[in-house]
């Protein structure tokens, strides 16, 4: 593909490609991280087998559609059955790897690899898989498929929900609680262990809900779970630690990098501009979007005025390196 | 050293020194328990779906041979690692067929990105190589006998056809690595050779699953056909989202999906409507000998999901290597390798088909598999006789005569092809 082929945006349909385009790229990114964002960002597990949570979610979600089931009850089969997987694995293994980010690094990874062979063994390469529900959008000579761009519209209904159970529910509060201090926590007679059980729960429904809905899309393989690792990390080293905020900020800007690579030149330097922006982003950001965020309020809070405040961080921005400590 | 006295200690050494010399100047069956072929297929990775059929069917056809008393009375040994669709591995898992198992034929690969990793190393070491998937073509090389469809007799059966059923104007989609690149290529003399037109191409990298915007770029150009050399389990995602987007109605030419991964039992209909694959076998040919290798393959491995195109490559090149070895009486490689460079008639399941020995390239029975809106498959036409052409007649490749060890490209030096479409 000639870069310097100027990209021509001849007519508004093309305008609407880039579009869904973009709604497409945002959702997969925000979908791939969420999990991932969840377990990292309240329990300090960076948990490498998410591809493999994923997997779960995604051939419970396939194996109940094929059996007959409509496709909305075999998502929710789907996300519950990788809430009880993440539980299960919660109890027996990951509660000893508490604030250990290094030592679960390399058993969340061994965890990945058993799971990928298991599947092969037990259900062979491949399983038959269901097709994508609704049918396509319709514009001029173009079509785009309507599911993909419904992904969207989930993703931010996600998004809104985790918003909502860490700030408006008692569990949120608690959880909260627990992951900023837990012997306090206890002292004021929260159920730590029950907390720590059910956020984990709770990432791992989120995971489980991704394989869910990206079933119909892909091929059923046992790796199916590692096409959302590059795009959850990118995110979640992008966005940083702030669960909601930090991936929907990153899933626009590297949503929008990747759909419009992607849309006016090819899929080939949609995936290059992605990985780039990301190296940029960690040597521009090493705290990611909400580093940069919490850098600024955190001025605003010292007494600086809006204009003052922006422009230190802006500066660090630029020149790299800035610490937010 | 008790019951050993010094005279049997130096006589046993020196018995083991002079095997360990042998070995080192690197004659076969010495040191050896006996004949070892080796099958590095793909059993789990991207290519696990693909190579699973190669490995069964490479290990049926050695398991038949030595039930039936082997060749020249020998029994012949497997050595079959999984390689994992990982290229490192296949290079520590070739070393260690070529070293340590000293193994007579090798079987192995599946992506042309393996086999161009492995074949230094084939070379070094002079090994007896059987390629079976169908490629790119162009692989003229002594060690290596290509014996699976090429680019051109693929694309040569299907998109003659898609011109004459739907049009000239065609659009092409093409895995981003050696296989797709060339083949796509091809693709262009193909058509203009046939009257078609190019109207576009794009190459898609290897894990890529989203096609949202290919598919645009498609729509924008209004193909009367798609040609698509998509690879691996990520890429069949386009199926899916083909259907989703409602454009099962421009039909595709493809040399490589359904007849390897078999996406029309796996995928829900019908998202592989309208796909015309040029094949030269896959389990729903229905002749005597099919049925029978059909038949055989599924009645040994219980879990075996398809048999697949390659799988019956494999299969039929084990048989040609044991009328070789039985015909030079030796497992010597130079010598089995003289014979199959005489050239050689063989009976496949896809039927009568024959070695070239100067290009180590086989002729094929290629067929058009058309999959419909149920994903029936159907074979519209006779099977057409088609011969490797390109290494004998256009670049001259002869290697009894001169044994080279490379690859030709359709638009390269030694090539008389000239891009049709240079705009494109």
């Amino acid at each position: 593909m000639d870069m310097t082929e100027v990209p021509a945006f001849v007519d508004i349909f093309s305008l609407v490609n880039l579009l869904l385009q973009f709604l497409d790229s945002f959702a997969f990114l925000v979908l791939a991280a969420v999990g991932l964002v969840v377990i990292f960002g309240m329990m300090g597990i960076i948990n490498l087998a998410h591809g493999e949570f994923i997997l779960v979610g995604a051939y419970s979600t396939t194996l109940a559609a094929v059996a007959g089931a409509p496709f909305v009850v075999a998502v929710v089969i789907g996300t519950l059955t990788t809430a009880v997987f993440g539980i299960l694995l919660e109890r027996s293994i990951l509660k000893r790897f508490y604030d250990r980010p290094l030592d679960s690094m390399v058993a969340t990874w061994a965890i990945s690899l058993m799971m990928i062979q298991g599947t092969r063994i037990y259900f062979g390469n491949s399983i038959t898989q269901a097709s994508t529900p609704f049918g396509s959008i319709n514009y001029g000579p173009y079509s785009y498929s309507a599911y993909r761009v419904a992904l969207a519209g989930v993703s931010v209904a996600v998004l809104i929900g985790i918003y909502l159970v860490f700030t408006r529910t008692e569990f949120g509060l608690k959880a909260r609680a627990t992951i900023q201090d837990a012997d306090t926590a206890r002292a004021m007679g929260v159920n730590t262990e029950r907390i720590y059980i059910l956020t984990f729960g709770f990432g791992s429904a989120l995971a489980g809900l991704t394989g869910a809905l990206y079933a119909p899309t892909l091929s059923m393989s046992p790796e199916v779970g590692q096409n959302f690792l590059v795009e959850a990390f990118v995110a979640v080293v992008v966005g940083g630690s702030s669960v909601v905020m930090g991936t929907s900020l990153a899933g626009i800007l590297l949503g929008a990098i990747n759909a419009f690579f992607s849309n006016v030149y090819s899929t080939f330097w949609g995936r290059i501009a992605l990985l780039a922006a990301a190296i940029l982003a960690i040597r521009l950001m090493p705290y990611g979007i909400t580093g940069v965020i919490e850098n600024i309020r955190d001025r605003r809070r010292a007494g600086m005025s809006l204009r003052e405040s922006l422009k230190i961080p802006a500066v660090t921005v630029l020149l790299g390196g800035g610490s937010n400590d | 050293m008790k019951g050993m006295d010094r005279r049997d200690f130096v006589k046993a050494t020196g018995v083991a020194g002079a095997a360990g010399l042998a070995g080192c100047i690197g004659g076969d069956d010495v040191g050896d328990d006996g004949p070892t072929v080796g099958i590095i297929e793909d059993r789990s990775g991207n290519f696990g779906l693909v190579g699973t059929p190669k490995w069964a069917s490479t290990r049926l056809a050695i398991e038949e041979i030595n039930e039936d008393g082997g060749i020249l009375g020998e029994e012949i040994d497997i050595f079959d690692p999984d390689p994992q669709s990982d290229n490192t591995r296949y290079q520590e898992l070739v070393e260690q067929a070529i070293q340590e198992y000293d193994v007579d034929a090798l079987w192995a690969g599946y992506s042309s990105a393996t086999r161009e990793a492995i074949r230094p190393i084939i070379n070094r070491n002079d090994q007896l190589y059987f390629y079976t998937t169908q490629y790119e073509g162009g692989v003229c090389d002594q060690s290596i006998f290509a014996v699976g469809a090429t680019a051109r007799q693929q694309l040569g059966v299907v998109i003659p056809y898609m011109i004459d059923e739907y049009g000239p104007d065609a659009y092409t989609i093409y895995a981003d690595y050696n296989f797709g690149q060339l083949s796509e290529e091809w693709t262009r003399i193909i058509l203009d050779e046939n009257g078609g037109n190019l109207l576009g191409e794009e190459a898609i990298p290897l894990e890529e699953t989203d096609f949202g915007s290919t598919i645009n770029r498609i729509q924008e150009e209004d193909p009367d056909f798609i040609v698509s050399m998509l690879v691996g389990a990520e890429h069949e995602a386009f199926y899916d989202q083909r259907l989703s987007a409602g454009i099962t109605d421009i039909p595709i030419a493809t040399s490589t999906n359904m007849a390897q991964g078999y996406g029309h039992r796996r995928l829900e209909a019908p998202s592989m409507e309208n796909v015309h694959c040029g094949v030269n076998y896959v389990e729903e040919v229905d002749t005597p000998a099919s049925n029978e290798y059909v038949d055989a393959m599924y009645d040994r491995f219980d879990d075996l999901e398809y048999v697949n195109q390659e799988g019956q490559n494999n299969y039929f090149s084990v048989y040609m290597w044991k009328e070789a070895v039985e015909e030079a009486g030796t497992f010597d490689e130079d010598a089995v390798k003289e014979v199959l460079q005489e050239g050689m008639e063989v009976d496949a399941p896809e039927g009568t088909i024959e070695l070239n020995g100067a290009t180590h390239h086989m002729t094929h029975n290629m067929r058009i598999m058309r999959a419909d809106e149920n994903h029936e498959i159907d074979f519209p036409g006779e099977p057409e006789i088609i011969e490797p052409t390109f290494l004998e007649e256009d670049i001259g490749c002869n290697l009894p005569e001169n044994p080279e060890e490379r690859q030709y490209e359709p638009f390269g030096p030694d090539s008389p092809y000239e891009d049709p479409f240079p705009d494109v």
